[in-house]
């Protein structure tokens, strides 16, 4: 029978929708266990700090796993095993190591959908793009790399590329697979061993991405995951027995890091925070552009160090911008992470959900205009509507800091000098998009912007092969490409 | 971004009821098409019936909107679908190449109006937009536009020979702007037909020609889509740009011939979860 309900129309200022049926994606094909240890060396291991803390399910708020917390003990251990294994693994033929890589980038793909779910649980992204977009490129990650193993002399000719031995790596939660994989990928694959310490929030799937090492035939010892808090953290990046950290994350953690391993003979690498400017022309194909924008700024929530979180519209066709744009967003549809369906999920924590809160009310308090499309949020886990701020000042806290949050803060621009202007005008300089039909203003615009990527008429596009990276205080360091391999290796300049 | 938008919302998950009104509501957008050579009279009055009852096991299955048949037939269709719901659609404008003078075309088009047809597809000369001659293109529609009458007009652009999504827009508001009720996509004739990108690109330029003249002007795509999951992909696009108010044959259609079977193949599925043999579905 014809279901007229289906036509319920949403409330909005969009046009009334219809409504899709829940298609829910099975939570169990993630199996997520009771209990998820340490893996040290190999195995899955009780902590020696005898702590235990709870992973949650930030879209529901339910308990999912008691995670081991690695303590100073633990991190002895777990540097041990690395350092242990580390000269074996240098020594081993590099065709053997890119054997074990490119197994282990072909059990990603074949596990690549309990692996979605997983990061969906813990995380709170849609599945969609954990499906479509995180898993397909920690796959990639894994193959392109593997492909260097075995040719490195190949990538730095004339140099004596050799491992900087073991490798701390802190990542963040809010790709918590794919940091894991940008991060472990060019450091195994360039004769590294790793401890590996993953966000206190989203810790399961690196420890589950160990056990397909594992599984793959990586040696023990050559990866180790050890989930905990900043304290876990900051025992691995000051532990003696590290060669080099690498560290993605806030800015001002960035800062301590770097404070605490002056004068220790340390390589450091580190991808930090960003306040991306997207820079949409008048002659921007304006639709395309308002999808290039609602990708940059609502893919994951917006918990993206390179989100374009500011709009710097042309003055001309602002008004007319700002109004598809709002449309658009009547169009996104926010709720259960696990719906495929879903476009914009669940806020990762309780804490970064009062961050953003409280960055969007000084931006009301400061007088900047908001719009947030009515949508109904969940009652219980943590969410944020897709919002945008117009009427915003470059003075303005909005337009300054990282909310880390799906909030956008839109700006208007008249010459394509004072575009230049506001768009560098931010300590940070990782990311920034341009929009317009003319490839000339492209090129004149990527040499002035201040950001270690730009992208034009396209937002957020990923590859192994493209180097990642920021500059002022998005931090130093590459990731992806031969500049990736580089970080990770001593003798190549 | 066009196709990255598209594969994006290739992505829905249409299921249950929403699947339901989606294959129920794909068939009354359909035009029933048949445009071939070896077209007869006979071939047309089959089509006819169909088009009308689709299921002659499931009454509640809707009629299609129309059928859509060469100017020499439509005599023969409204013969048969005079008194039903279905309307008849007739090609003209020297369908599919349009490469004929402007008074033949007109001459055409008012004599399939006279022979009761109730829509016209007609072509836009492709030649003249090429060559960048837009006013020529314009007058046409426009000239066209006059002769069909009352009748409902679409608009083919021929997208598969306009090489860029720029000339698909550009296309689209001259048509409109000139006086189309539906725009089209394709005439079936060439590769690629009806694509989910251009029709994306045709379905904004919709949306910004209502918002600057407020009339509402429906969409048509045709050519190459034969399966059910091909058309909710389309009413998705549809969905998302344009919203449920243009979710109606009065502002969309499908034009397609062996879609309708698969329709009908699905709604039984859902209905019993099995699949039929195709020999339980009426061949036209």
């Amino acid at each position: 029978m014809v279901r007229h309900d289906a036509l319920a129309p949403r409330p909005g200022t969009g046009p009334p929708m219809w409504e899709y049926q829940e298609s829910r994606e099975n939570p169990d094909l993630a199996g997520i266990r009771d209990r998820s240890g340490l893996w040290i060396d190999g195995e899955e291991t009780e902590p020696l700090s005898g702590k235990w803390f709870s992973t949650i399910d930030p879209a529901t708020e339910e308990h999912l796993s008691m995670v081991a917390e690695a303590g100073p003990a633990d991190v002895e251990r777990a540097v041990g095993a690395a350092r242990d294994a580390a000269a074996g693994w240098a020594a081993m033929p590099a065709t053997e190591r890119a054997k074990s890589l490119f197994r282990l980038a072909r059990l990603v793909q074949e596990r690549s959908r309990e692996l979605a779910v997983m990061d969906t649980r813990d995380g709170g992204k849609p599945i969609r793009e954990a499906r479509d977009v995180d898993l397909p490129l920690v796959a990639a990650h894994f193959f392109y790399h593997a492909g260097w193993a075995d040719k490195l002399e190949y990538a730095f000719p004339g140099a004596e590329p050799r491992p900087m031995g073991v490798v701390g790596q802190v990542i963040p939660w809010n790709f918590p697979l794919l940091m894991a994989a940008w991060k472990v990928a060019p450091a195994l694959a360039t004769g590294n061993t790793v401890v590996l310490k993953p966000a206190e929030t989203t810790p399961l799937s690196a420890l589950r991405l160990a056990e397909v090492a594992a599984e793959a035939g990586l040696p023990p010892g050559v990866l180790n995951v050890i989930p905990g808090a900043g304290e876990t953290g900051a025992e691995l990046v000051g532990h003696r027995g590290v060669d080099k950290v690498a560290f993605t994350g806030s800015t001002q953690v960035g800062k301590e890091i770097r404070r605490r391993l002056a004068g220790s003979g340390k390589a450091l690498t580190l991808e930090l925070g960003g306040k991306g400017a997207h820079v949409v022309f008048e002659d921007a194909p304006l639709d395309q552009a308002v999808e290039g924008v609602v990708n940059g700024i609502f893919f994951n929530q917006g918990q993206v160090c390179c989100a374009g979180s500011r709009l710097l519209v042309q003055e001309s066709v602002a008004p007319e911008f700002v109004d598809r744009l709002r449309r658009r967003l009547s169009t996104l549809r926010v709720g259960d992470p696990l719906d495929k369906n879903t476009d914009i999920g669940a806020i990762n924590s309780a804490a970064q959900l009062q961050r953003i809160t409280e960055l969007v009310e000084s931006g009301q308090e400061e007088g900047a205009l908001i719009y947030q499309p009515p949508c109904e949020l969940p009652e219980r886990g943590f969410w944020f509507p897709p919002t945008l701020f117009t009427d915003v000042s470059q003075s303005h806290r909005i337009a300054r800091e990282e909310i880390f949050g799906p909030v956008l803060s839109i700006l208007t621009f008249r010459t394509p000098a004072e575009a230049v202007e506001r768009a560098n005008n931010t300590p940070y300089g990782l990311a920034s998009g341009v929009w317009t039909s003319k490839g000339s203003r492209i090129l004149w615009m990527a040499d002035r912007l201040a950001a270690g990527v730009v992208w034009a008429n396209t937002y957020n596009k990923f590859d192994p092969a493209s180097p990642f990276g920021g500059v002022k205080e998005s931090g130093f360091g590459r990731e992806g490409g031969r500049h990736g391999l580089a970080a990770y290796l001593r003798g190549v300049g | 971004m066009v196709e990255e938008r598209v594969a994006s919302l290739a992505t829905r998950s249409i299921k249950r009821e929403a699947k339901m009104w989606a294959l129920r509501t794909a068939i009354s957008m359909t035009d029933l098409t048949t445009l071939e050579g070896m077209d007869t009279k006979e071939k047309v009055r089959q089509l006819c019936h169909k088009a009308i009852r689709p299921d002659p096991t499931d009454a509640s299955i809707p009629s299609v909107a129309a059928v859509c048949v060469y100017p020499n037939l439509v005599g023969t269709a409204a013969e048969v679908l005079g008194g039903s719901s279905v309307k008849v659609a007739a090609v003209s404008t020297y369908f599919p190449s349009g490469q004929a003078p402007l008074d033949l075309k007109v001459a055409e088009t008012g004599r399939v109006v006279a022979d009761g047809a109730d829509e016209v597809d007609m072509v836009i000369d492709r030649g003249a937009f090429l060559a960048g001659d837009y006013v020529k293109v314009f007058a046409e529609v426009a000239a066209i536009r006059e002769a069909a009458g009352d009748a409902c007009l679409k608009v083919i652009l021929e997208t598969g020979e306009l090489g860029s999504y720029d000339n698909v827009r550009r296309a689209s508001m001259l048509a409109m702007a000139a006086g189309a009720d539906f725009i089209k996509t394709s005439t079936g004739k060439v590769s690629p037909a009806a694509t989910p990108a251009v029709t994306l690109v045709m379905l904004e330029s919709i949306r910004d020609f209502h918002r600057n003249t407020g009339r509402a002007v429906g969409m048509k795509p045709a050519g190459g889509i034969g399966s059910a999951k091909q058309a909710i992909r389309w009413l998705v696009l549809l969905n998302e740009t344009l919203g449920v108010e243009w979710m109606t044959p009065r502002l969309f259609r499908f034009g397609a011939s062996s879609l309708l079977n698969d329709l009908l193949m699905q709604i039984r599925w859902l209905e019993t979860e099995r699949y039929q043999s195709p020999d339980y579905f009426t061949k036209a």
